[in-house]
C-alpha cells in the first residue's frame, strides 16, 4: 500500500516552506558516515502479496478450531462471542489513545470504569486499576505492592503458583535484595503433595501468593492460609489464572485477600499465542494509594454533568518518576474493552453456565480417565475444569503422540516440577464436547496400551 | 509576607517552635504552586523524621512533591483532618492546613533555617 | 447525552447468551464442597441488543485516528492499516494455545522470527526480544540486561543511572524499579545533552544512560558520539529508548550511534494500532554480547531448519510476562514492514521529518519554539506568548477539541515552559497539516481577542471540562454495590 499520501508537487512546496531543497537536507545532524546505510530488508509487496504471505504462514500452524484442545494452563480455549469481537473491532475504540484528553474520550473512560466495577464485583474486592499486562505481570506488580505497603522483604509463594508467573516475580524482585520463598510440590503414594506456604510466612514476610485453583487444578479452602496472614501482619495475595472459575468459585475477597490478581484472557478474548491478554488487579480500599496503573474515576463537568477522568495520577511515571508505584504506562485498555463486553452480554446466568459446563466436562474427562490402565489422577480434591494426570510415557513424548491424532494433550509438567516428567494438567472448557472427550480417552487408552506392549515384549 | 514567628525551609515548609514543639506546614508560596491539593500523605505518630529528608507526599491533580522536614524528631501528632479536607491546606497553610507536629531533638536547628524575610528574598529570586 | 453505566442498563433476568439450556447445567457444581463456592455473583444483566447499542455509543464518544488528526507529541499516532487487523484474526494465529507443541505452531514462530530479523536489520543490532509486553516493559528489560552484563563481569559497584532531564518520566521510574538511583543530566542551550555535565557525573559507579533519539524535544542529538564514549570510557552502557525511532528508521541504524540496547514501540513505528492505551509490544535490540542474557524463551533454529521455542539459557534474565510476548501485536507489525519494505521505510521517517518541519514553519511566527533549530518526526512549542492574554497551553488543547482535532502533548517535557508537543506522524497529508496550522493560528488570534471563550473551551462536546480535583480528592472508582452500598473509596 502506499503509506505516505504526499504528492511531489506538496512536497515541493513544503520544503520551500521550511527553505531547504531536499528531505535529505533535513538529516543534518545525523553524522554523515552513518547517514542513509544500507537496509538489509526486503523489497516491498503489495497488499494481494502480504496477505497470501501472511495467510501461507498462517496455515503453517494447526490452531484449536481444527484440534480437540485439552490444553488451559493460564490460557483457556473459551469461546468468544461474535458481539465481543465485533465491538472490540470498532476502531473508535482501537486507533485511540490514552484519555488524555477527556472530552474526546468518554467512550474509553467510560467503559475503563464499568471494566474496573465489574473487576471489582468479580473478584469481590473493593477498588480495580483499568488492568495491567497479563496475569503473570499483575502478580509481580501486586507483590512489589505489598512491599511498598508493608516495607518487608520477605515475600512467599506457593508452589503450585504457575510457574510463569512465579518466574515473572522472580524477574520483578531480582537485585532487590528480598527473600523469596517457595513452598515444596512433590509427590508422595497418593499423589501430589502441595504444601501449604502458611508455613513459611512470618513477622518479616511483606506477602503469600496463592493461585485459586491452583496450577495442578486444585481449589483449597483458604481460611487458614488468610489467618496465618492476618496474625503475621503480612498480604495474602489471591491469584486466578482461569477467571471463568469465578462464574462458580469463591472470589478472592472473600478469602480475605488484600490484594487480587488475575487473567482477564478466559473472559472473552481469543487465544493469539499467549497474548496480548489482560491483568487483572484490584484490592482493599486502604491499599488504593500503592494500586499501581491507569485508574479511571467519576466526577462532574461544570453543568453537573456526569463524566470520567483519568485520576491518581500522582502515583504514576509521568508525574513521580523515580518515586511511582510503578514504570507501567500503557494498560491494555482495548483488551479491557474485550472483557467489559464479555461480562455485559454473559450477565450472571452466562457466567453461571460456562463455568458449570467446563467443571462438568472436565469431571466426566477425568472420571474416564482415572479408570483407564497405567494412568494416575495425581490431583487429588476438588477441582474446577483441569486436573493432573500422570501417564505411562514422559510428557513431551505423550504430547506428540496425541497430536498425531489430531489432540492438544495437555500442559507436561517436565520442564517446571523434576520428577512430574509424565505428568500433564489436562483442562476442559464449555467448548469441549462429548466426543472430543471420547477421542480423549481412546487415545489415551490406546496410546498406553502400546506403550505397555513395547514395554513387556522382549526388545 | 509571611508570618515572621517561625522560620522556613528552601523547600518551603515553615516550622514554628511552640511549648517545645514543632508544628510544620507549607508556606502559601508552595500551595499556591501547587494548586488544588488532593492528597496529603503523612507519617504516623511515633515516626521519627530528619532534617531536609522526606517525611511525606503532598499531591494535587498534576504534580506531587516531598515534604521536608525542618527539624530532626519524633512525630507527635499528625492533621488528620487532612484526610477529608485536603483544600484546607490551600485555605488555610499557616493555620488549620498544618501538617505534623513533632517533638525536636534539639529546638535550636531551627535557627539555621530562613526567617520570614530571607524566605521572600529566597522566594522572589526563584 | 450522558450514557448510562452499564449496571443502569441491568434488567433482573435479561440474559444475552445462553450456552446452554438452563436444565442443562443443573448438576454445574458437582461435588464441590459448599465451603468453596460463591454466594451472589453481582453482574448486570443485559440483552446482546442493548450491550451493542451501549458499547456504539459510547464509541462515538471517542476521537480516534480513523476520525481525525491526532498530533499527539512522542505517541506517533500514525494511521493503522486495515489489513494489518484482518491478518491477525486470521485463525491460524488468533486461534493458537501458547502451550502448543512447538511442530504444530511453525508458521507462528516463523512470524517471530520474521519480525526478529528485520527489527534488528533496521536498527543495526544482532540479538532480539519480541517478549516485553509495551515500552515501559521493555526498558526494564533493557537495563535488567544491562545489570546481568554487569554482574556477569563480577562488578558490582554500579548503582547510579544517569538519564537527562528531558525523559519520560518511564526512564526513572525503570531505574528505580531495578533499585537503582538516578541522576539528572541537564540539556544544554541547543537542546542537546550537557556534555560537560555528563562527562563529570560518568564514573566507575555509574550503571549506564538512558537516552532518547531524537530527544523528547524532538531534536536529534549533535553530540551522540560523544555521549556514548564518555559513557562507555566510564564503564557503563548506553540504553536507547526507542518512542521516537519513527523519526529515523531508514535515515539511521541506532546501532550504529554508540547504543548497546534500545527499546522499540512497534504501536509507534510499525503502526500497530493504540489500542485506547494498550496492547503495545516493546520488542528489545541488543548489541551480540548482551545475547546470552536475553529473556526466556527465545526462538531459535535447529540444524534441521525446524524453529522452537528455547528454554535453555542459563544466564538469561528471566521471563517478564507470561508466555512469548504480544503475538497479535506483532502478527500485525510484520505485515506492516512486508507492505513497506526497503522503500517504504525510508519514506516512513522522510516524511514524518518533513511534515513536523513544515508545521513547525508554519507556526513559528506565532507560537514560540524554544529550541527552533530543524526538528526531526516532533518540536516543542510554548505558550508562553498566549499566556500573557491569560490563556494557558492547557486552554489553547481544550480550544483544539472544537475543531475536532486531538490537542498535541501538552506540559511534556516538563523543562519546556507551558510546552505544547507536535508530532504529525507521515501518514498525514498537506490538506490535513494546513488545516491544522490554520486552526492552531486562529487561535493565537483568538487568544488576543477572545481570551474568555478560549478559556470555557471545549463548547460542543458531550461533557465540558470535568472537574479533576474532586475526582482525585474524593475518588468514585466504581459505580454502586449491588448491596446497595455507595462506596466512595478514600485512602
Amino acid at each position: 500500500m502506499a503509506f505516505v499520501p504526499l504528492t511531489s508537487d506538496e512536497r515541493q512546496s513544503m520544503l520551500q516552506e521550511i527553505g531547504v531543497a531536499d528531505v535529505a537536507d533535513l538529516f543534518a545532524d545525523v553524522p554523515a558516515h552513518v547517514r542513509f546505510p544500507q537496509l538489509d530488508v526486503p523489497s516491498p509487496l503489495t497488499e494481494i502479496e502480504t496477505v497470501r504471505k501472511m495467510t501461507e504462514l498462517a496455515e503453517q500452524n494447526r490452531h484449536v478450531g481444527q484440534l480437540a484442545c485439552f490444553i488451559g494452563a493460564g490460557a483457556y480455549n473459551h469461546y468468544v462471542p461474535s458481539v465481543v469481537g465485533h465491538m472490540m473491532g470498532r476502531s473508535e475504540f482501537y486507533t485511540s489513545y490514552t484519555p488524555y484528553q477527556p472530552e474526546m474520550a468518554q467512550g474509553t473512560l467510560q467503559y475503563m470504569f464499568e471494566f474496573q466495577s465489574l473487576v471489582c464485583d468479580l473478584l469481590e474486592m473493593d477498588v480495580a486499576n483499568g488492568s495491567v499486562y497479563d496475569g503473570p505481570s499483575a502478580a509481580a506488580e501486586g507483590v512489589l505492592m505489598a512491599l511498598r505497603i508493608t516495607r518487608r522483604d520477605r515475600v512467599v509463594l506457593a508452589g503450585s503458583v504457575h510457574p510463569e508467573y512465579r518466574a515473572v516475580v522472580a524477574s520483578y524482585l531480582d537485585g532487590r535484595g528480598i527473600d523469596l520463598a517457595t513452598s515444596d510440590v512433590g509427590l508422595d503414594g497418593q499423589g501430589l503433595r502441595v504444601r501449604s506456604p502458611a508455613e513459611l510466612v512470618d513477622e518479616r514476610t511483606a506477602c503469600c501468593v496463592v493461585q485459586q485453583p491452583d496450577f495442578f487444578g486444585t481449589v483449597h479452602d483458604l481460611d487458614d492460609l488468610s489467618r496465618r496472614c492476618r496474625e503475621a501482619g503480612a498480604l495474602l495475595i489471591v491469584a486466578v489464572a482461569e477467571p471463568a472459575s469465578l462464574g462458580m468459585l469463591k472470589p478472592p475477597g472473600s478469602w480475605g485477600a488484600d490484594i487480587a490478581v488475575g487473567e482477564g484472557q478466559g473472559l472473552g478474548l481469543p487465544l493469539n499465542f499467549g497474548g496480548p491478554y489482560v491483568g487483572l488487579m484490584a484490592c482493599k480500599q486502604e491499599h488504593l494509594r500503592h494500586l499501581p496503573g491507569r485508574i479511571v474515576g467519576a466526577t462532574n463537568d461544570h453543568d453537573g454533568r456526569r463524566g470520567f477522568v483519568l485520576t491518581l495520577q500522582a502515583r504514576e511515571q509521568h508525574i513521580r518518576r523515580e518515586k511511582a508505584t510503578s514504570n507501567i504506562c500503557t494498560s491494555q485498555t482495548l483488551l479491557a474493552l474485550g472483557v467489559t463486553v464479555y461480562l455485559a452480554t454473559l450477565g450472571p446466568e452466562g457466567l453461571r453456565q460456562v463455568a458449570g459446563l467446563s467443571h462438568k466436562n472436565a469431571r466426566a474427562a477425568r472420571d474416564a480417565i482415572g479408570k483407564l490402565p497405567g494412568y494416575d489422577i495425581l490431583s487429588d480434591g476438588p477441582f474446577f475444569n483441569e486436573f493432573t494426570v500422570r501417564c505411562p510415557m514422559d510428557g513431551p513424548a505423550m504430547r506428540a503422540a496425541l497430536l498425531e491424532r489430531s489432540i492438544l494433550g495437555g500442559y507436561p509438567l517436565a520442564r517446571d516440577y523434576p520428577g512430574l516428567d509424565d505428568a500433564l494438567v489436562f483442562c476442559c472448557t464449555e467448548r469441549t464436547t462429548a466426543a472430543e472427550i471420547e477421542q480423549l480417552v481412546t487415545a489415551l487408552g490406546e496410546i498406553g496400551a502400546a506403550q505397555w506392549s513395547s514395554r513387556s515384549s522382549p526388545s | 509576607m509571611d508570618p515572621t514567628d517561625r522560620r522556613y525551609t528552601k523547600e518551603h515548609e515553615w516550622v514554628k517552635i511552640e511549648q517545645e514543639l514543632a508544628l510544620i506546614g507549607i508556606t502559601d508560596f508552595a500551595q499556591d504552586q501547587l494548586g488544588d491539593v488532593v492528597y496529603v500523605e503523612l507519617p504516623n505518630v511515633g515516626d521519627r523524621v530528619e532534617m531536609m529528608k522526606p517525611f511525606g507526599v503532598i499531591e494535587s491533580v498534576k504534580t506531587a512533591s516531598d515534604l521536608y522536614a525542618p527539624v530532626s524528631g519524633e512525630v507527635i501528632e499528625v492533621n488528620r483532618s487532612l484526610v477529608d479536607e485536603p483544600q484546607v491546606v490551600n485555605d488555610a497553610p499557616y493555620e488549620r492546613g498544618w501538617l505534623i507536629k513533632v517533638k525536636p531533638d534539639d529546638a535550636a536547628q531551627v535557627e539555621e533555617l530562613m526567617t520570614a524575610e530571607q524566605y521572600a528574598e529566597n522566594v522572589g529570586e526563584s | 447525552m450522558v450514557e448510562p453505566l452499564l449496571s443502569e442498563l441491568s434488567r433482573a433476568g435479561r440474559v444475552g447468551q445462553r450456552f446452554a439450556a438452563p436444565e442443562g447445567c443443573l448438576d454445574a457444581t458437582g461435588d464441590l464442597p459448599a465451603g468453596l463456592l460463591r454466594d451472589t455473583l453481582p453482574l448486570p444483566e443485559l440483552g446482546e441488543l442493548d450491550v451493542v447499542r451501549h458499547f456504539t455509543h459510547l464509541s462515538t464518544m471517542n476521537h480516534s485516528i480513523d476520525a481525525g488528526f491526532y498530533p499527539l507529541g512522542s505517541c506517533t499516532m500514525k494511521y493503522n492499516p486495515k489489513v494489518n487487523e484482518d491478518v491477525a484474526r486470521l485463525p491460524g494465529f488468533a486461534q493458537l494455545h501458547p502451550y502448543q507443541p512447538d511442530e504444530s505452531v511453525q508458521g507462528a514462530l516463523q512470524v517471530m522470527a520474521e519480525l526478529g530479523d528485520l527489527l534488528a536489520a533496521i536498527t543495526g543490532f544482532e540479538a532480539v526480544t519480541l517478549q516485553p509486553a509495551a515500552g515501559a516493559q521493555a526498558e526494564l528489560c533493557g537495563m535488567l540486561l544491562i545489570r546481568a552484563f554487569h554482574r556477569a563481569r563480577g562488578d558490582k559497584r554500579r548503582t547510579k543511572v544517569l538519564i537527562p532531564d528531558s525523559a519520560h518520566g518511564t526512564n526513572p521510574a525503570t531505574a528505580a524499579m531495578c533499585g537503582y538511583s538516578t541522576v539528572s543530566i541537564p540539556t544544554d542551550r541547543r537542546g542537546n545533552v550537557d556534555l560537560a555535565r555528563l562527562r563529570d557525573e560518568a564514573d566507575d559507579e555509574t550503571v549506564g544512560l538512558m537516552l532518547t533519539n531524537p530527544n523528547t524535544l524532538g531534536l536529534f542529538e549533535q553530540e551522540i558520539f560523544e555521549v556514548a564514549e564518555t559513557i562507555h570510557k566510564a564503564g557503563g552502557l548506553v540504553y536507547g529508548d526507542g518512542a521516537n525511532l519513527n523519526a529515523i528508521i531508514g535515515a539511521v541504524k541506532p546501532g550504529q550511534l554508540g547504543f548497546d540496547v534500545l527499546h522499540i514501540n512497534t504501536h509507534k513505528t510499525f503502526s500497530t494500532p493504540h489500542g485506547g492505551g494498550g496492547p503495545g509490544c516493546g520488542p528489545v535490540v541488543a548489541r551480540d554480547f548482551l545475547e546470552p542474557f536475553l529473556p526466556r524463551p527465545v526462538v531459535a533454529r535447529r540444524p534441521t531448519g525446524e524453529l522452537f521455542l528455547d528454554w535453555d539459557r542459563p544466564q538469561s534474565i528471566g521471563e517478564l510476562k507470561g508466555f512469548w510476548g504480544h503475538f497479535g501485536v506483532m502478527a500485525r507489525a510484520l505485515t506492516y514492514l512486508a507492505l513497506q519494505g526497503d522503500q517504504g521505510i525510508r519514506d516512513i521517517s522522510g516524511a514524518a521529518v518533513l511534515n513536523a518541519n513544515y508545521l513547525r514553519a508554519r507556526l513559528a511566527d506565532v507560537y514560540d519554539i524554544p529550541f527552533d533549530r530543524t526538528c526531526m518526526h516532533e518540536f516543542v512549542a510554548s505558550g508562553r506568548r498566549q499566556r500573557q492574554h491569560g490563556v494557558r497551553t492547557l486552554d489553547i488543547a481544550k480550544r483544539l477539541i472544537d475543531f475536532d482535532i486531538h490537542p498535541p502533548t501538552v506540559y511534556f517535557p516538563l523543562i519546556v515552559e507551558e510546552a505544547i508537543m507536535i508530532e504529525p506522524t507521515e501518514a498525514e497529508n498537506k490538506d490535513t497539516l494546513d488545516r491544522f496550522a490554520d486552526v492552531m493560528l486562529q487561535i493565537a488570534r483568538e487568544a488576543e481577542e477572545a481570551p474568555e471563550m478560549i478559556r470555557a473551551a471545549p463548547h460542543a462536546r458531550t461533557v465540558g471540562r470535568l472537574d479533576e480535583v474532586a475526582a482525585a480528592r474524593k475518588p468514585m472508582l466504581r459505580w454502586p454495590r449491588s448491596d446497595g452500598e455507595h462506596l466512595e473509596a478514600r485512602a
